[in-house]
């Protein structure tokens, strides 16, 4: 839309970067955490993405995806979950043991079913 | 009294002011306990369970008024202390009602003030009905029962750290130490409460610092599903639902968040004490630029005053919790006996 508003009318319009708890969507944040209940555990030091290869190369942020899908920020996650190669580095590194490696695998399988609208 | 038995004046009675007093009895020393409350006990009064162990505040109450139960400490309440005065080998202690007690020594425990929440305008404390302070939050855990103002379990709490602390806007650049692991603490009792609801801390940092702090936190999240979000709030208002709605930065998504709640409780922080600052400026005592009095050494004179034979006791001299404070109480009987033996 943004695209036509600027060729049309010479302006565009920034959509909002706010994250609305109200109205954002915690169905994953729900999945994730019945089924690796570790997760709860994050407290966002960002070890596991300084460990992790994937993140070096693209954008994948483990500390990042995690609080993303906290608040029910999906959206910015559907790509960045499938860069994540599983090696498990990050698990060796958690001071706090989340089973990161699991964090990312039932994440992506949430974030599939989400897509199917089959959460 | 023996004959080697001191007079002292305890100016305070609160956690301090009590273990000093009760230590000073225990070694024969003979005790003037100024409290200007009715009752003994301080803020203690106001708490209904301590952290990191969720015991009931009750049995430190216990501790104390057992401590000063001794036939050696003359206990004054009602009435505050008005200056210290120090000529001699003696030291003479005002009372607001003019009453002037001569002594040996002299324990200053004037203690804190909690932080008034209304000087953050911006978080609505006074203005809105939902906003309540943590002192206040603990009436409600003694009366058993969280609720909104018109009697709901709130499905959304919010607890704000650092109200009055870290912030120069309020003029006090100083940490109060004990807020964040209070809020830690509230929030899993409201969790134990309303297993229903939700319960957000907002902190600017996680300032874990004492034994077994650090685990009660990592219980709140593994155990009881807290939620902290990394921000400071920058102002709350209220929606047509009659909603709280807070404004804040997710730090670390690095997004703006707004949030509803149903309850939002201040952590109010530590500031010196008024009673302490008027007996400071009477007495001519030194404050530091965090305006609690300043002590002769930060680490190995950390009970002197500038005036001999006049020694400070607990959170007048810097925001602590009631372990530090009971030690430090200690510490300046310690410092009030070697100054007496010395004389």
């Amino acid at each position: 839309m943004s695209e036509t508003l600027e060729k049309k009318f010479g302006f565009t319009i920034n959509p909002s970067r706010l994250i609305n708890y109200d109205t954002s969507d915690r169905k994953v944040r729900e999945y994730v955490t019945l089924r690796e209940p570790s997760f709860r555990l994050c407290f966002a030091c960002g070890g596991c993405t300084a460990a992790c290869t994937a993140g070096q190369h693209t954008s994948f942020n483990l500390r990042r995806m995690n609080n993303l899908i906290r608040r029910g920020e999906i959206a910015p996650l559907l790509e960045e979950v499938t860069r994540c190669m599983l090696c498990g580095k990050c698990l060796l590194v958690c001071p706090r043991g989340v089973n990161t490696r699991n964090v990312v695998a039932v994440a992506a399988e949430a974030i599939r079913k989400l897509e199917r609208n089959e959460l | 009294m023996k004959t080697n038995s001191k007079h002292v004046v305890v100016a305070g009675g609160g956690v301090a002011g009590m273990e000093a007093a009760g230590a000073l009895a225990e070694l024969g020393h003979t005790v003037s306990l100024v409290e200007k409350e009715q009752n003994p006990g301080g803020h203690l009064l106001q708490w209904h369970a301590l952290f990191p162990d969720h015991r009931p505040a009750n049995e430190v109450k216990y501790y104390l008024n057992k401590r000063i139960e001794n036939e050696n400490i003359t206990i004054f309440t009602g009435i505050g202390v008005e200056k210290i005065r120090h000529h001699g080998n003696e030291v003479t202690v005002t009372l607001t009602d003019g009453t002037a007690i001569n002594a040996d020594a002299a324990i200053i425990a004037t203690g804190f003030d909690l932080f008034d929440a209304r000087r953050k305008e911006e978080y609505g404390y006074g203005i809105y009905d939902n906003v309540i302070t943590s002192a206040e939050l603990e009436d409600m855990f003694t009366a058993g029962k969280v609720t909104t103002a018109d009697g709901r379990a709130p499905a959304r709490v919010g607890l704000i750290h650092c109200v009055g602390s870290r912030d120069e806007k309020v003029n006090n650049n100083h940490c109060s130490k004990v807020c964040c692991v209070t809020a830690v603490k509230q929030a899993i009792e409201i969790r134990k409460q309303l297993p229903e609801s939700e319960v957000f801390c907002f902190y600017m940092d996680m300032r874990m610092y004492g034994p077994y702090y650090e685990e009660l936190y990592r219980e709140s999240q593994e155990v009881y599903n807290v939620n902290f979000i990394r921000g400071k709030v920058s102002e709350a208002s209220v929606n047509i639902n009659n909603r709280l709605v807070i404004k804040v930065e997710d730090t670390l998504a690095g997004r703006p968040l707004k949030m509803e709640l149903d309850l939002m409780v201040l952590m109010v922080g530590m500031e010196m004490s008024q009673s302490g600052t008027r007996l400071a400026e009477a007495s001519g005592l030194k404050r530091g630029i965090n305006r609690f009095f300043e002590t002769g050494d930060h680490h190995f004179g950390n009970n002197l005053s500038d005036l001999r034979g006049v020694f400070y006791a607990g959170t007048c001299t810097a925001p602590m919790n009631i372990t530090d404070t009971i030690s430090h109480a200690r510490a300046a009987v310690a410092e009030t006996v070697r100054y007496l033996n010395g004389r």
